[in-house]
């Protein structure tokens, strides 16, 4: 809890919005085929849900960035979500969540 | 009236001899395939002995985590979507036959001992539906409810087993089902509760005596003697990470594949860079084998002389080839981008195995490795020999 707590309070100060250009086009390309393919595995290559959660946006909606954030980065323990830090700086992460939250991977 | 009838005919049987010459001729479909490309909905139909595509059918929707069974004459495939949807293919004329959307999300499939049924297992709703297999039309639909407020779970794990039998394993439930259809199109059921925590996938040994899952919520794995049901199930290598910090996940292990070779099972570590040894006797660990990374598949050639294994993600750009007599790595192959199955050919003299991202399914010789060829396919995941027809638990 106080680890969870930690990170959040490091992603809330580390963390400002970031705009979607602060990732390269190739490494956006790059980004796109690991959501479908590598996050798939778990999620549906279509994101619609496997043994994950679905991540549609529809599903998302309403959900924190912070949460959706740190997810990404540093997995949730005790369900088999990993941290994906090792593979993904915060901007990219950060990129990550904004097209998870805009929808964007309907059409993935 | 009569004219025209026997013109009719005439013409029909003309449609029929054209259609069959049509095919190439006669020919048996024991060295048939189908590869899965995962993001195009479509499958290539392929030959093991010229190594060659035949023809690619598309139209099957969400194929990204697709597996296939075949029909007892090796005729028809039967695809399992991602979607829901269930494709029935002709392997002779090389065309989609029927489709259904059976469920919204689904994982896997089984056919019955006899051929006669198919068991979907499904994600969203969860649940087991079966069908006939020849009309595709429902035949038993088992709703995966369990705890007090009949909550639905994910079903893994699904296996056909001798005596016309399913068995089936529920995610969030942590419980093992079996479905006896021996007697009726309604099945006799039979539930095993609190078998441990989050069974994510199993496996049925080739005799279709051990049913065994694999736990992720827990250190150990979890096994049915389906000679010996009344006995319930038992807890098999408790603690085989040994306390051991697991390490992050980043792709699911498959059991499907778990290789038996001779007195030992071999099958991947969850967590670990190891592949764990059993001793199919007592199910007792024998030693535990340092791979390159964490397992995915680990498949025994069919003479279960050597043991092919994949990696997850990062490291999915390598396969490793372990000697079941040494217990050592005798080979580390780098076949390309995301390497995502492997099937021998059912004497086990080649391998075929698919580059999710260098779009090729390459085709190894198992005793010199040699690369024999390789095929160009679109993100190619799971391939499935015909030879499956004729195995439990396929």
């Amino acid at each position: 809890m106080y680890n969870f707590l930690a990170v959040t309070l490091l992603l809330l100060i580390g963390t400002p919005c970031y705009a979607l250009a602060d990732v390269s086009l190739t490494r956006q390309a790059e980004l796109h085929h690991l959501l479908k393919h590598d996050c798939g595995a778990c999620h549906g290559m279509s994101l619609k849900g496997g043994l994950g959660p679905a991540l549609t946006g529809d599903v998302l909606t309403g959900k924190s960035r912070l949460m959706l954030l740190s997810t990404i980065l540093e997995g949730r323990p005790g369900t088999p979500m990993p941290p994906w830090k090792t593979f993904l700086s915060r901007e990219e992460a950060s990129w990550l969540v904004d097209v998870l939250l805009q929808g964007q991977t309907d059409a993935l | 009236m009569p004219y025209k009838r026997t013109a009719q005919r005439f013409c029909c049987l003309l449609v029929c001899v054209i259609g069959l010459s049509g095919c190439a001729g006669l020919r048996g479909t024991g060295d048939l395939g189908v590869v899965i490309e995962r993001a195009s909905g479509s499958v290539q139909l392929i030959e093991t002995t010229g190594r060659s595509s035949l023809a690619q059918i598309s139209g099957l929707g969400d194929v990204s985590h697709a597996s296939v069974v075949y029909s007892r004459d090796e005729r028809y495939a039967y695809i399992f979507g991602r979607d829901g949807g269930l494709s029935k293919i002709d392997m002779l004329q090389g065309k989609l036959v029927k489709r259904i959307i059976q469920s919204g999300n689904s994982i896997g499939g089984a056919i019955s001992q006899d051929g006669r049924l198919l068991a979907v297992s499904n994600y969203t709703p969860g649940g087991v539906k079966v069908f006939n297999a020849d009309t595709l039309d429902l035949v038993a639909d088992i709703p995966a409810s369990y705890g007090k407020q009949g909550q639905r779970a994910k079903v893994i794990g699904l296996v056909d087993a001798p005596g016309q039998k399913f068995v089936f394993s529920l995610y969030e439930a942590g419980e093992i089902w079996v479905a006896d259809f021996s007697h009726a199109a309604k099945p006799v059921m039979q539930k095993f509760r609190n078998v441990g925590k989050q069974p994510y996938d199993a496996l049925i040994t080739d005799d279709g005596r051990h049913y065994i899952a694999g736990l992720f919520g827990e250190d150990g794995l979890v096994m049915l003697d389906m000679w010996n049901l009344e006995q319930g199930v038992k807890r098999i290598l408790s603690g085989y990470g040994r306390g051991r910090q697991k390490l992050p996940v980043y792709k699911m292990p498959h059991l499907e594949g778990w290789a038996m070779a001779g007195d030992y099972a071999f099958l991947p570590a969850v967590g670990q860079h190891e592949v764990l040894v059993v001793n199919r006797h007592n199910w007792k660990q024998q030693r535990r084998i340092k791979m390159h990374g964490q397992p995915v598949f680990v498949m025994a050639r069919p003479d279960g002389r050597h043991v092919w294994v994949n990696f997850a993600f990062p490291r999915n750009d390598t396969i490793q080839v372990i000697d079941t007599q040494t217990m050592r790595i005798i080979k580390t192959l780098k076949p390309g981008k995301a390497v995502l199955h492997m099937e021998f050919t059912p004497r086990g003299e080649a391998v075929w195995v698919s580059l999710r991202d260098d779009n090729r399914v390459n085709v190894y010789d198992t005793g010199s490795f040699a690369l024999q060829t390789s095929l160009p396919m679109k993100n190619p995941s799971g391939i499935f020999f015909t030879a499956r027809a004729h195995r439990i638990g396929l």
